[in-house]
């Protein structure tokens, strides 16, 4: 009995203990800064970047010279206004359309049972995975075809190409695992199959439906190549494709002010979506990975 | 109110077939459980008589009428989950007021016919909470409130207490019973939990494999069961069995333990190959005494009731209910074994129960063969 109390390593004093959980406490906070800064320090270089006239901005002070100039240049530029307008339209547009062929396409593929099921799961699966380059031409040809080139449409109908992929994947995921019984009990109720996605998997949808349509919404509104290819005019370009050709004053000033002004003014609207449903969408993204 | 009936109804599930040409006739009002062994296609059934599946082949009626193509919801049923499956996002009084809403109901009249079912379950006090704020028999009651709104012809329930302890099932097993009584409507039960099915049914059918084995009143099945499946199934702790070799021409049946019994009648053709004895059909008395020996190895004592393990050889071991503790010092003796002749039920190689005319007791010394 003595022996076996000694063999054990003898207890080392509390404030041992304690120091050590400050320290590790201390290098977490430490490792959290780093990511924090590394993330956010480009947004806040733009920031301020676009607060600062001429000159000053090559020297690299990083406190924001606070001076707003090129937000009203920005805002009193009828172009940028209207590819402001265009974005909002392309975004919210690809976003609804992309779930409500989402929701469609996964009820289907989640819940009603025929042969080919896999198969059409595996061929969406592929069609995201095709790099834009890829199906550019195509493309081109298509929406030439459609009548569609230099519209916002145009663009729509693109986008969807991305999107409707991963949200029917999400969303089949997300009916998949949602229980038979409760559905079975609102058959049993007399609920109609529109019933029971209206009534029963759309309000318990919320946080599948806004992760998805806010990751479609980010798709949309950031988009470059496909706007750059197959918009032709300035009052039909989206945000990305007017900032990337605000030109300068003169041919050999670079607008770098006004280009991180504009890069600030489309960010905004996304992170006020994120911040707005930033619950749901951790909500929605870990569905189902515990049972409820 | 209805009668069911179910004619070769079977089922399968792509080459697996769950379902094997069950014949069922219910009657109205009845109270039917079905119990088998997990796996065996209880729930599969009941979501047949439910429309919630199509059977691959079969006629279902209800009522006299052909509903096999009917959809769930024009059959008149009422379907209770295990799960409870109540509507997260919807409070109480919105859970048990669905269908009628569905229905197109007035919201008055709605209200009021949940509020008159939610007094009766007395879960009137909760109309505004969530699922997810009930306890588990809070829960039971709003989805039995569910069900009961809808005023239906058929109630069916699959296993409806098993998320429950044990005090709540008891007490939910006398209200559901409750409910028969008022109500008089036909209800179809599913359960693994023998109590509930002795206590609750008119009648029991016991499903295996996909099969109907025996369709009887509680009484029927655990004093006549057709054959050893239905015989081990029903009863708790179960029957106890042991292979046994018939001597035709001798006219006895001899086993472990020093069993020899002599037969009245015998069957050449078809030979007792296994008998099983209840452990309430067992006495425990003295070495010598007794139709059989073995040893006693253990002994339960749950106040109320103990139970002897006894080894009759080295691989069986049958269980006694004994009516008050034997004396510890006879753990691990000796003891015998008596039975009455109506307590031993006799079964053919094939599982069928063999009625056996009369038993003569050989003597225990009659040496074995
Ligand atoms: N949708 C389905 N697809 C394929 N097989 C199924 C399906 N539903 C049930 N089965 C199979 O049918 C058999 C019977 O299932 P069922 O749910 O009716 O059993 P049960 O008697 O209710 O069992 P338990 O007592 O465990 O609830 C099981 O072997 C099950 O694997
Ligand atoms: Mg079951």
């Amino acid at each position: 009995m003595q022996n076996a109390i000694a063999q054990r390593a003898p207890r080392k004093p509390a404030s041992f203990y304690r120091l050590k959980r400050r320290v590790v406490r201390g290098l977490q906070i430490f490792a959290l800064l780093l990511v924090l800064i590394y993330t956010l320090f480009p947004y806040y270089w733009a920031f301020v970047s676009s607060t600062k006239q001429g000159a000053a901005l090559y020297r690299s002070a990083l406190l924001p010279a606070l001076d707003f100039t090129y937000y009203r240049q920005l805002i009193d530029n009828p172009i940028f206004m209207g590819s402001l307008l265009n974005s909002a339209y392309v975004a919210v547009s690809t976003t609804l359309l992309s779930l409500i062929i989402g929701i469609s396409a996964a009820y289907a593929l989640g819940r009603i049972d025929f042969p080919q099921r896999r198969a059409m799961l595996m061929i969406v699966l592929m069609i995201s995975i095709f790099p834009q380059v890829v199906v550019l031409s195509g493309l081109f040809e298509l929406i030439n075809w459609l009548g569609l080139f230099n519209r916002p449409s145009a663009l729509i109908l693109t986008y969807l190409l991305s999107t409707v992929p991963f949200t029917t994947w999400i969303l089949t995921t997300f009916i998949r695992e949602f229980p038979r019984e409760l559905e079975e009990a609102a058959i049993i109720d007399g609920c109609s199959h529109f019933r029971i996605l209206m009534k029963i998997l759309l309000p318990l949808m919320g946080p599948s439906l806004a992760s998805t349509g806010i990751l479609a919404f980010i798709l949309a509104w950031n988009e470059f190549l496909f706007a750059l290819t197959f918009t032709l005019t300035d009052e039909n370009r989206t945000v990305p494709v007017a900032i990337g050709l605000i030109a300068g004053t003169s041919r050999y000033e670079y607008p770098f002010g006004q280009i991180m002004a504009a890069s600030v003014t489309v960010t905004l609207p996304l992170i006020a979506v994120v911040l707005v449903f930033q619950r749901r969408i951790v909500a929605g993204l870990t569905a189902g990975a515990v049972k409820g | 109110m209805a009668s069911v009936s179910l004619h070769s109804v079977s089922k399968s599930f792509g080459t697996h077939a769950v379902i094997q040409g069950v014949e069922l006739q219910i009657d109205d009002g009845e109270f039917v459980v079905f119990v088998g062994p997990s796996g065996c296609g209880k729930s599969t059934l009941l979501r047949i008589v439910a429309g919630l599946v199509a059977p691959t082949d079969g006629v279902v009626a209800i009522g006299g009428d052909d509903v096999t193509d009917v959809p769930a919801s024009r059959r008149g049923v009422a379907f209770v989950f295990q799960s409870y499956a109540l509507y997260p996002h919807m409070s109480v009084a919105r859970n048990i007021g669905f269908a009628l809403e569905t229905l197109g109901m007035a919201k008055e009249a709605v209200s009021q016919k949940v509020l008159s079912v939610a007094r009766m379950l007395k879960v009137d006090h909760l109309m505004d909470r969530r699922p997810r704020e009930l306890s588990g028999g809070q829960r039971q009651r709003v989805a039995i409130g569910r069900a009961l709104v809808r005023q239906p012809e058929i109630f069916l329930f699959d296993e409806p207490l098993s998320n429950l302890d044990s005090d709540l099932r008891m007490e939910m097993r006398l209200e559901i019973a409750r409910l028969h009584n008022d109500l008089k409507t036909t209800m179809i039960y599913v359960t693994h939990d023998q109590s509930e099915a002795m206590t609750l049914a008119d009648r029991i059918v016991v499903l295996n494999h996909g099969r109907i084995e025996q369709v009887g009143t509680p009484q029927q099945l655990y004093h006549a069961p057709d054959n050893r499946f239905v015989a081990g199934f029903i009863g708790s702790p179960r029957m106890n069995f042991m292979g046994v070799s018939s001597q035709a021409t001798a006219g006895r049946i001899v086993g472990a333990g020093n069993l020899s019994l002599a037969l009245a009648s015998s069957d050449l053709e078809n030979p007792i190959t296994e008998i099983g004895i209840r452990p309430e059909g067992l006495r425990l008395v003295a070495e010598g005494d007794g139709r059989m020996v073995c040893i006693l190895e253990r002994i339960e004592d749950l106040g109320h009731e103990h139970f002897g393990y006894c080894r009759i050889s080295d691989d069986t071991v049958w269980v006694i209910r004994l009516p008050e503790a034997p004396s510890p010092d006879r753990i691990g003796k000796p003891v015998g074994l008596d039975f009455a002749d109506a307590a031993v039920f006799a079964f053919a190689g094939d599982g069928r129960r063999i009625a056996l005319a009369g038993l003569q007791k050989m003597a225990a010394e009659a040496p074995l063969p």
